[in-house]
């Protein structure tokens, strides 16, 4: 219910949300978690395993119990906190792990089954008969486990990821981190302040202190107001640090648009990568429960939840509070419910030495021992001494003391130190570099103290910033000691939780210990306990508490497990903002594209590059019927291709030969200017790393291209090759892959087009450059040829690549010729037994595909060494052959091939296809292919074999070069 | 993790290509017996603790780096360019 006057929800803006097709009346800066207990919400959700009623235990990102399914037009998001998702109107949200109703929930079964669900249940049940997992057990476990449900659409929504830089980051806003954040800021720094909530202030907006005496939150008013008015400090509200990384580096997400109506362009979230020289990790402390039977009952629930609930929202989730606790804190909480006219029916106080407390009954040296009420606390037992009496209550909060957020500090490998006194851990010092720990974070739990460490630890960062660090006067707040008497579990025979969120009980922890799972992090994996959305961060402490009591090993000695990023969940859409669709990898358009696809070309992606598959005609159905045709075109007529995709590096300097010769197999220092030449290039280990033409354009100028695959990683290949063992040689070399368009023109029609277009006479000879002015421009002409016609590639600066592009395609079509397309040029090169990477795969050497000899004896280069080793030439290596089938059937890729009448099977296995295509040309399919001592075996007639798609053909071994073989058509 | 690259100065890693140890740089002699070329190929420390590493500058300078650093700690102690190390070298 609301409580009037409470409370810093904008009571003069009413929203209305639904939940669980209820709709209900909420003010603008409720939660969904206030929004529900106004409305006198006590269920929210069941739980994970044996689905029991639960409420909402806590105020933070720290809540196990109310998760949500959050509804959105485009997508709907799962485990949402309640107590994080802000409301807006038109909020749409719904329980979730219940079926048919949050009321009436089938699985609530499994709570009566619970002496047969304990700890390990499923590695002791579901283990046998084998055969029954994939069919039986994993179809049924996965109906039954899990929270939430998704969509099962594409998640349409906005996301970014974003940098920022900053002298120093404050995380967290409570008394410890906004006098951090005053001091650096005073002092002039580039301070990054993050909160995680939607309000500046923590504790102090929660907490009904005073400072300077007046209400605290004047305080944080004025605060937020100077910070505001500093140029040099940024304020992130909704802004969660998940992460500690290297380098001063952290992880960020920001709520940026879940607390708003859903609008176009209005992100969901930001991930931020926050770079800083300083940190101060100011995120407070997180209140911890008291394990006792049956603690999970919807009303029962963190003693500050109440505090935050009534103080920040207003609201309070029932008429009769009952408090238990083992300190302090629960007196603060009682004195602000009364003081707000809420009935608190007594405080049961673990300490017999506890405090008397104005306005209600003190219970000392007393404890919870059972509630009733299954839908909603009714009635508490406590036991006293030997005497045991009942409570009425609807509502009980629940103090077991404070756990210091340390869990950025632990991210780089850190361990947090048991401290005996604050019984809880706290910060080891140094775990983060250039990050100090401040306030409650570290263990000060009164705001005078944390204000005065906030002070401190933003002075000691303003020195080592080189900065100087002003005198600041410290407002005047209380500063109460912290008194604590440990208590982690009330002993008992019924359940006792532990962790909320995975149904963990004391129970199960004892059992794992017993069962000897001993270890900390034993007992995590057989218990399942701390591995929920919530991580652990209710009862981990508490758990490692109980195991360390079942194995009668100290707390220290237990010790906790380990603490990984990030600190909440993230959602993997912010994390890949941007990455999603046409944003998942750059595009590489040719200058032909528009061209291209003005003629109906599909793209087909290489690399980054898309590039036209074929070149539809009318009436063609198919894409083997354009490619047929462009095959023959190109055999009988002439073809203009884009080639642009081709690597291109620009060589030059006096030692450029003999830098080539280096790296490529075979010389190029002997190679004449206006001459191309074929190159293999090797890796260090022996294997063939790429291939291509390198030209020589001048004495020390050369151009060198590269597979368009190939192109980044020769480049490096080149730097490192220079760099490392060529560092004094006068070679310098940069890629101009995209500063020229390059066009293939190809067939017996070639060199009659190129006549036309340069209105003269190519005169060329194979193997040929010269410099040629088309139409004015100044480009380069070679004759070269991928398809084993007569070829030339002609390239032009590339802003005039698809005006040149559009002259060459007229100029061929006027001739009977035209374009063609990735299809026809890779039939084209099988035909001619031309390698592309399906064949230079990475695993073949010269040898494997043939060009041994092109290893030239005269000189060392990369590669030689290794390609000279055992196995790595010789009849037992795979080597390149052609295949035909027999029979006019299609043959696939990726096959592989068998000796006649030998059983198919892995060890007879002789080799396998790379690549294949139909050829127009001889009227067959024909492939390439590595068969083991291959180049012995032309003639013979092997089996080729593919599972896969079904394919099983005879084929006859062949030379690879099927079409015409002696060069007499490239050399014309 | 940031690398202060001697041309550039500090840069994200996404800037950089990692290659491995740089035993890479030792290249044995041409007529070297096998096992050397094996060693050089093929077998790695892996230390925990100090590593020297071959890092390139591709989306900058396109400098090969040889970066000292901690695989404990991650504690970065030098970058230097590997061309400027090799200066001297045969060739």
């Amino acid at each position: 219910m609301r409580i009037d006057g409470k409370g810093r929800v904008d009571r003069s803006r009413p929203v209305t949300i639904t939940f669980d097709g209820r709709k209900l009346p909420a003010y603008k800066g409720d939660t969904l978690a206030s929004a529900l207990i106004a409305n006198d919400v006590r269920v929210v959700g069941r739980s994970f395993k044996y689905h029991r009623p639960r409420g909402i235990l806590t105020a933070g990102s720290e809540e196990p119990n109310a998760l949500v399914e959050v509804i959105g037009h485009a997508n709907q998001t799962p485990n949402t906190r309640a107590t994080v998702q802000e409301v807006f109107e038109g909020l749409v949200a719904q329980s979730q792990n219940r079926w048919p109703s949050l009321a009436f929930d089938v699985m609530a079964v499994n709570d009566l089954a619970a002496p047969f669900l304990s700890a390990g249940f499923y590695y002791k049940t579901f283990m046998w008969p084998r055969r029954f997992w994939e069919g039986i057990y994993e179809p049924l476990i996965r109906r039954a486990a899990g929270l939430g449900r998704l969509s099962g659409k594409h998640d349409e929504g906005v996301y970014e990821k974003a940098w920022a830089h900053c002298d120093l980051l404050v995380i967290g806003s409570g008394p410890a981190g906004l006098m951090a954040a005053l001091t650096a800021g005073r002092a002039g720094a580039d301070v990054i302040l993050c909160e995680e909530t939607a309000e500046v202030g923590g504790r102090l907006l929660s907490d009904d202190g005073q400072i300077d005496g007046a209400p605290a939150e004047n305080w944080v008013d004025l605060a937020v107001a100077e910070l505001a008015s500093l140029p040099n400090v940024r304020v992130m509200v909704r802004t969660t640090v998940t992460g500690a990384y290297d380098d001063g580096t952290f992880g960020a997400l920001e709520r940026v648009g879940l607390h708003r109506r859903p609008r176009p362009n209005l992100p969901r979230e930001c991930f931020w990568r926050i770079v800083a020289r300083r940190s101060i990790l100011a995120a407070g402390a997180l209140e911890r429960g008291i394990a006792f039977e049956n603690n999970d009952r919807p009303g029962i629930m963190m003693a500050s939840a109440l505090g935050t609930f009534l103080n920040r929202y207003g609201v309070v989730p029932g008429r009769e509070v009952t408090l238990f606790g083992n300190n302090d804190s629960t007196r603060l909480t009682a004195r602000c419910l009364m003081a707000a006219g809420v009935s608190v029916a007594a405080i049961i106080d673990a300490r017999a030495d506890a405090p008397d407390e104005a306005g209600t009954t003190v219970h000392k040296g007393a404890v919870v021992i059972g509630t009733r009420g299954r839908m909603g606390l009714r009635e508490i037992a406590v036991r006293k001494g030997s005497t045991e009496f009942r409570v009425a209550t609807d509502v009980l909060g629940i103090s077991g003391g404070w756990n210091p957020t340390v869990h950025l500090t632990c991210h780089m490998n850190g361990r947090p130190q048991w401290s005996p006194d604050l019984a809880a851990f706290v910060p080891s010092g140094g775990a983060i570099p250039g990050m100090l720990v401040a306030g409650a974070a570290n263990g000060t739990f009164s705001t005078h103290g944390c204000l005065a460490a906030g002070a401190q630890a933003a002075r000691v960062s303003l020195t080592a910033l080189d900065r100087v660090a002003p005198d600041v006067a410290l407002p005047q707040a209380e500063d109460a000691p912290y008194r604590i008497a440990p208590l982690w579990a009330v002993p008992g025979t019924g359940r006792a939780w532990l962790d909320f969120a995975n149904d963990v009980t004391v129970k199960d922890v004892a059992l794992s210990a017993q069962e000897g799972f001993a270890s900390v992090e034993h007992m995590k994996r057989y218990t399942t306990q701390g591995m929920a959305p919530d991580q652990g961060k209710n009862s981990s402490v508490a758990a490692l508490a109980v195991l360390a009591d079942a194995t009668g090993r100290g707390i220290p000695e237990t010790g906790t497990t380990t603490f990984r990023p990030p600190y909440t969940p993230v959602s993997i859409a912010a994390m890949g903002a941007g990455a999603r669709a046409e944003g998942f990898a750059p595009q590489r358009f040719l200058t032909s594209d528009q061209a291209s696809r003005d003629r109906g070309a599909p793209m087909i992606e290489a690399g980054l590059w898309y590039r036209p598959s074929y070149f539809p005609k009318p009436g063609e159905t198919t894409w083997r019927q354009a490619c047929d045709r462009e095959v023959t075109m190109v055999r009988t007529s002439v073809g203009v291709a884009d080639v642009s995709t081709l690597g291109k590096i620009d060589i030059q300097g006096r030692d450029a030969g003999r830098f080539l010769d280096f790296v490529y197999t075979n010389t190029f220092s002997t190679l004449p200017v206006g001459r191309v030449r074929y190159g293999l290039m090797l890796r260090e280990d022996g294997h063939v790393l790429d291939d291509g033409t390198t030209t020589r354009l001048a004495e020390d100028h050369w151009l060198m291209t590269t597979t368009t695959a190939a192109a980044g990683l020769v480049m490096r290949h080149l730097d490192f090759v220079h760099q490392a063992f060529c560092a004094s040689m006068d070679v310098r070399f940069i890629s101009v892959t995209e500063h020229w368009a390059q066009f293939a023109v190809a067939g017996p029609g070639a060199r009659d087009l190129l006549a036309s277009a340069l209105g003269r006479a190519p005169g060329l000879p194979f193997m040929g450059v010269q410099a040629v002015t088309i139409q004015g421009v100044p480009g380069r002409l070679f004759r070269i040829s991928f398809s084993g016609e007569e070829g030339y590639e002609i390239a032009v600066p590339a802003r005039y690549g698809e005006a040149l592009f559009r002259d060459l395609t007229a100029r061929a079509e006027t001739m009977g010729g035209g374009l063609y397309g990735m299809e026809a040029l890779n039939v084209l090169r099988i035909e001619k037994g031309f390698i592309t990477h399906a064949e230079i795969h990475g695993r073949t050497t010269a040898f494997d595909i043939g060009m041994d000899r092109m290893v030239s004896a005269k000189k060392d280069c990369i590669g030689k060494a290794a390609a000279a080793r055992p196995g790595m030439v010789g009849a037992g290596r795979d080597q390149l052959v052609g295949l035909k089938p027999l029979t006019d059937t299609p043959i696939t890729a990726g096959a592989h091939l068998f000796v006649q009448g030998t059983a198919i099977t892995r060890e007879n296995d002789q080799g396998y296809v790379t690549s294949v295509g139909y050829s127009p040309t001889l009227a067959s399919w024909l492939g390439l292919a590595f068969l083991q001592n291959g180049r012995a075996r032309h003639g013979e007639t092997i089996r080729l074999v593919d599972h896969l798609r079904k394919v099983d053909v005879l084929c006859s071994v062949t030379d690879p070069v099927f079409h015409d073989s002696e060069g007499a058509k490239l050399r014309a | 993790m940031r690398l202060n690259c001697p041309h550039c100065g500090p840069r994200d890693r996404r800037e950089f290509y990692y290659y491995g140890s740089d035993d890479y740089l030792t290249r044995p002699a041409a007529d070297a017996p096998p096992a050397a070329w094996d060693d050089y190929l093929h077998n790695r420390d892996n230390p925990a603790g100090i590593l020297r590493d071959l890092w390139y500058h591709e989306q900058g300078c396109t400098a090969w780096l040889r970066v000292t650093r901690n695989t404990v700690t991650h504690e970065i102690m030098a970058v230097e360019d590997v061309a400027a190390l090799r200066a001297g070298a045969a060739r």
